[in-house]
């Protein structure tokens, strides 16, 4: 007899068409469940609402990313290449850098020259928010991590191929062996299987 | 079958010419299904490569190493091996590093602006197109890297201060140049990634277990799936396509500040920003079809890249070598009307009757005479037709690149150092190598990496739509046929 431990992660149920995997979290959506999310090889158009899923907050994490882009060219182009910080009384902010301003082309070193810094001052915004938005993108899904229990099962596999699933977790407050089992049958569900993972 | 073609002139003859309504072009061909298209995509990596694979990769990876040994050559020798004398300071290397550049911008153009208009049709394009971005940026950094001629200084690029203190020059174009063309790689790396993610788990469910299997499990950072994870993604893709859009655009037009904010006569224009984001965008699709049409041939794609994609393509083309034919007008106009003679004798040198006027008959013909086969239809379906104009644009956009930059230089505003450039073998074994690089890079995306955005192209099959079928006109989108719902004819019917 085996000795090792496991946990109930959660039932998986397997339905046919994106039609039906749909029309089945309408169905967990209304039941109540809170810990659940549907699988399958593509975005789904609408899929958030029939899950009842909250806009992202990316947009906001993505748009303080690009401001702070923004500072950083400011003050990067303004400490080294003029004399403003200086000018207004904050000389410490430019003996920090020790700086030089570069007097060619006849562009003046005071912060009325500030048109030229807008190109730098654009692109570090947009690197900077792409980086905000490859970060909080993986903080906020929680990703990467090196395994999950959804990938012990066989059939799971197929979710990016072919397959199209439901999965409620045992973390879930309303969630029973033998409740959710027959509920994901009664909504479609095929293959209803009780998905575990070792500790 | 026989049936539908019968009736489908009577439903035209009811409404009294009113005009019928289609069913949409299916974007996939022949209904395939989802595990045809993982499978005929995931088959490209997985199985053996045809031969052709090698016979291109052999060539690719030798001229890779003649690039290399040219810059070797240069290194060890010194830029004077180079072409280039006063006053023509810029000449090939830096014609080719606006020429791989601006091939770049027709991939981000597919992946963000396409996605913003909603245009479906870029799935089965846009990965490919990406991946060319990021190789022809690779190829294009090359050039700037060597010709600040001290190739070891080119730290000097970055905002680092040297060793008195001194920041680099922010108000030089430049430098601008640096941060737009350094930001466009790092943000096209990560579009290009977030789009892979989803495809790395479908290679990574199919692999078994070995090295392959941690490999792409690694990258595709256990992704599942999951419609909460889909929900951020969808808006960090949206994001980043909102991001790249006025990026690109700026990173031609920063390219473009490189001449225009000069006091050179035929550089000095504000005309250059638009003319040259048209012109990168115009080099690009024809670069993404020269390389698109033979991929899709071997590997046998014909169903997801279809003669709409192809026809589509064209279109834009044609639209852009259009704006670049009225760009090539406008700057003669802006001479003549400008009423500065250095500025109109420039113009006169290029075309009419200066030592390179052979550059300019090539740019011109080929840039604007030769796209314009794409008015009719039947030769945006010829595949042979296409690939010849897109070879004509390849070759057009650089002779282009050359006009701007040589043989404006050739005759600048001393009479007395007039000289005409002559390239030398190092240079044009450069240009050659980079080429191969180009290709080789490409070959190897082509082995390990899905040549076709697999969820993607699955995401716009009609059965993804969760009510597609609900008004029971299978097929056939909803916003088509309301308001008149019988004027509808089924494409087969109508054909």
């Amino acid at each position: 007899m085996s000795t090792t431990l496991k946990r109930v992660h959660g039932f998986l149920a397997e339905f046919d068409s994106v039609k039906d995997l749909y029309h089945a979290a309408e169905h967990v959506r209304d039941a109540g469940y809170q810990r659940w999310d549907v699988h399958s090889p593509f975005p789904i158009h609408g899929m958030d609402h029939a899950m009842g899923v909250k806009r992202s907050k990316l947009p906001w994490l993505v748009f303080f990313g690009g401001m702070t882009g923004t500072c950083v060219a400011f003050f990067l182009q303004t400490i080294t290449q003029t004399t403003f910080w200086s000018d207004i009384g904050l000389s410490f902010l430019q003996t920090l850098a020790e700086t030089y301003p570069t007097v060619v082309q006849g562009k003046p070193t005071h912060i009325w020259t500030l048109p030229a810094f807008f190109p730098v001052m654009f692109e570090l915004t947009i690197l900077f928010s792409a980086f905000t938005t490859l970060f909080g993108l993986m903080g906020l899904i929680g990703l990467p991590r090196l395994n999950h229990p959804l990938f012990t099962s066989k059939r799971f596999g197929k979710f990016s191929d072919d397959g199209f699933f439901v999965c409620i977790e045992a973390r879930d407050p309303k969630f029973s062996q033998e409740g959710t089992k027959s509920f994901l049958e009664k909504i479609g569900g095929k293959n209803v299987e009780l998905v575990e993972d070792e500790i | 079958m026989s049936e539908a073609v019968a009736t489908a002139p009577h439903t035209a003859d009811t409404h009294s010419g009113a005009p019928r309504i289609l069913d949409r072009e299916p974007l996939v061909l022949n209904q395939r299904s989802y595990s045809w298209i993982t499978n005929r995509i995931c088959g490209i990596v997985e199985n053996k490569q045809p031969s052709l694979w090698w016979l291109l990769f052999i060539p690719s990876v030798l001229l890779t190493g003649l690039m290399v040994f040219c810059f070797v050559y240069l290194i060890s020798t010194g830029v004077g091996v180079w072409g280039q004398k006063q006053p023509v300071a810029w000449a090939w290397d830096i014609t080719n590093f606006v020429f791989w550049i601006g091939i770049g911008h027709a991939g981000t153009l597919i992946s963000a602006i396409l996605f913003l208009t909603r245009q479906k049709w870029r799935t089965s394009v846009n990965r490919a197109a990406e991946a060319m971005t990021l190789f022809a940026v690779m190829c294009a950094g090359l050039f700037p890297a060597f010709h600040v001629g001290r190739v070891w200084m080119v730290w000097f690029l970055a905002p680092v201060p040297n060793a008195n203190a001194i920041w680099q020059n922010f108000k030089s174009p430049l430098l601008w140049d640096v941060f737009a063309v350094s930001t466009y790689f790092t943000v096209s790396v990560i579009f290009w990634y977030i789009g892979l993610i989803p495809d790395l788990a479908t290679l990574r469910d199919r692999c078994k277990p070995g090295l392959k299997k941690v490999l792409y499990g690694m990258f595709a950072l256990g992704w599942r799936g999951a419609n909460r994870h889909w929900s951020h993604y969808e808006t960090a893709y949206m994001l980043l396509a909102a991001l790249s859009t006025p990026l690109v655009l700026s990173v031609h037009s920063v390219v473009s500040f490189d001449f225009a904010t000069s006091v050179v006569p035929g550089w000095h224009t504000t005309i250059f920003p638009p003319y040259f984001v048209a012109g990168a965008i115009f080099g690009g699709f024809a670069m993404v079809l020269t390389l698109m049409i033979p991929v899709s041939k071997i590997y046998g794609l014909g169903d997801l890249i279809t003669p709409k994609h192809i026809d589509n393509m064209a279109k834009i083309i044609l639209l852009t070598g259009t704006i670049v034919g009225y760009a090539y007008c406008m700057e003669f106009f802006m001479a003549y009307y400008s009423a500065n003679k250095l500025e109109l004798q420039t113009f006169q040198m290029r075309a009419l009757h200066g030592p390179s006027i052979w550059a300019y008959i090539f740019m011109f013909s080929f840039n604007v005479f030769a796209p314009q086969l794409f008015w009719y239809r039947p030769f945006r379906h010829n595949l042979w037709v296409v690939m010849f104009v897109c070879m004509c644009v390849n070759a057009g956009m650089w002779f282009e690149r050359y006009v701007i930059i040589a043989t404006t230089l050739e005759r600048h505003l001393v009479p007395g150092s007039w000289r005409v450039y002559e390239a030398t073998w190092v240079d044009k074994y450069t240009f050659l190598g980079t080429f191969g690089f180009f290709m080789m890079l490409f070959l190897l995306f082509l082995r390990f990496l899905p040549v076709i955005a697999i969820g993607e192209v699955k995401g716009v099959l009609p059965q993804s739509n969760p009510h597609h079928d609900d008004h029971g006109k299978d097929g056939v989108q909803e916003e088509d046929l309301m308001g008149y719902p019988d004027r509808h004819v089924p494409r087969e019917a109508a054909a």
